[in-house]
């Protein structure tokens, strides 16, 4: 068996390394060895969104990622929003819109929400419901959650 | 963990990817947007002893448009088509489609190679090769071939690929349009939820002259049997006569004839047959109209 693969990336503006097996996600080295555990995990399999991070800007399923594919990226996280004690706009958002209940699918739809925005500010009420169309809320019924995404309106 | 053991290596060269898939065969696979594999390895379904990552091998991603037609490297991210410039203006059909796979999110890692490599009958890209008569490029450590799109698929989720070889490169022939005549195409899938496989997918790409007499016809079906089907009877039925809304119909009835689904948890066979038929029939509306 292959001995462990050392990694280093930037999370967050920080950098981080670890030694890892090759068999390990990187969903699960966020959570597990970087004790970011703002990424949540559903389903692994790719299905609930739960996991969504940015790996070099772009939104992707952290639990469909190996950690040492991402030896060398930038990722941000859940965690990377919030300046300090101060919540970020979105998050400001999705707190005043009721735009979650348990939390659990809230990290990834943030997540999908920031890249949403970012690459496409103001979105129409479709736009928005065909964006968040890869994560699952068992919770809000996602009208709360369409609200204050559009009421952030940029990134 | 999620995944049983596995050895990982991820060459920068093609030569050395080709040289581990060829070392070590069946017991390898190679990993390119993992939005297929590292599911089926999350629940080890998949549970591969070497893992040959692609992602950073140079020259297997790209969009480039030649004399004769457009080749997309085997890397290119289903996003980066959905984001093209020139697949929008050369092949709307493609971006038309392509934002129908799965989300965002996946097609921000998912490729065009993996996408036929995987080979799920409700896949998108392995129906749009075949309506486009692509011409898809295996390479191996000994050598390269060329498969015709129509040959590529051998059932589910089982492709001409040998386990040595690199899918590298797609070659879509240019639809050319002479001054008599135009491509004209419709793309219509159906499925529960947006970004769902589909249930039923059709694509139709008609040559129309300017009376709207069809001088040549494709439609591929999708979600309807073990891989995408061209119809050639339904073709048939249409080329040398006006695209009307008889003549639709009837190619519409020869498509839900000739395909043969399956039943699974999301659709019974009789409901895929039936909304073949339907879907062809839009599919060749749109064309028409569009
Ligand atoms: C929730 C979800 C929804 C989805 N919905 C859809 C959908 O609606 N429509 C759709 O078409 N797809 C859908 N997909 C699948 C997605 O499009 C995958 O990206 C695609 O099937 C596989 O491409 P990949 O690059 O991710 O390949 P991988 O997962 O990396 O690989 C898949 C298979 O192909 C092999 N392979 C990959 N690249 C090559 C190559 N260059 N040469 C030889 N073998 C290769 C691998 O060894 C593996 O066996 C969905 C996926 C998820 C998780
Ligand atoms: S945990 Fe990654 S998509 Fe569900
Ligand atoms: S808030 Fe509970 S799943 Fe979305």
């Amino acid at each position: 068996m292959m001995p462990l693969i050392e990694i280093r990336m930037t999370v967050n503006g920080r950098e981080y390394g670890g030694r890892v097996e090759s068999r390990l996600t990187l969903a699960d080295f966020l959570r597990n060895e970087l004790n970011l555990t703002g990424t949540h995990l559903g389903c692994e399999h790719g299905v609930c969104g739960a996991c969504t991070i940015l790996v070099d800007g772009e939104a992707v399923r952290s639990c469909l990622l190996l950690a040492v594919q991402a030896d060398g990226a930038t990722l941000m996280t859940v965690e990377g929003l919030a300046d300090g004690d101060e919540l970020h706009p979105l998050q400001a958002a999705f707190q005043e819109n009721h735009a979650l209940q348990c939390g659990f699918c809230t990290p990834g739809f943030l997540m999908t929400a920031y890249a949403l925005l970012r690459d496409n500010p103001n979105p129409s009420e479709s736009e928005v419901r065909q964006g968040i169309g890869g994560n699952i809320c068992r919770c809000t019924g996602y009208a709360p959650i369409i609200r204050a995404i559009q009421q952030t309106g940029t990134v | 963990m999620k995944p049983a053991k596995f050895d990982y290596y991820a060459p920068v060269a093609r030569d050395e990817a080709l040289g581990l898939l060829g070392q070590h065969g069946y017991d390898a696979k190679a990993l390119a947007g993992g939005q297929s594999l590292m599911p089926m390895m999350n629940l080890r379904l998949a549970r591969p002893a070497v893992v040959v990552d692609i992602n950073r091998v140079a020259g297997l991603s790209g969009i480039d448009s030649g004399e004769s037609g457009m080749t997309i490297g085997a890397m290119t991210r289903q996003r980066d088509l959905e984001r093209s410039a020139e697949v929008r203006e050369r092949f709307p059909l493609i971006a038309a489609a392509v934002p129908h796979i799965a989300h965002f999110q996946i097609r921000n890692r998912g490729t065009v190679g993996g996408s036929l490599a995987h080979s799920d009958p409700a896949a998108e890209i392995p129906a749009l090769c075949l309506a486009l008569d692509a011409e898809i490029t295996a390479a191996s450590s000994r050598g390269e071939r060329t498969i015709a799109a129509g040959d590529f698929s051998l059932g589910l989720l089982t492709t001409a690929l040998e386990p040595d070889e690199l899918l590298t490169e797609v070659r879509l022939p240019w639809l050319d349009s002479d001054g008599e005549s135009q491509w004209r195409w419709g793309f219509r899938e159906v499925c529960r939820r947006d970004g769902d496989f589909a249930l039923v997918g059709a694509i139709a790409l008609l040559r129309l002259d300017g009376d709207n007499v069809c001088r040549e016809a494709r439609i591929a079906m999708f979600g309807v049997g073990d891989g995408p089907a061209r119809i050639p009877g339904a073709e048939a039925a249409l080329v040398g006569r006006a695209v009307d809304a008889d003549a639709r119909a009837e190619a519409a009835g020869l498509v839900s004839q000739a395909v043969d689904p399956g039943s699974d948890i999301h659709a019974s066979a009789e409901y895929r047959k039936e909304v073949s038929g339907v879907m062809a029939r839009r599919a060749l509306e749109d064309a028409v109209s569009g």
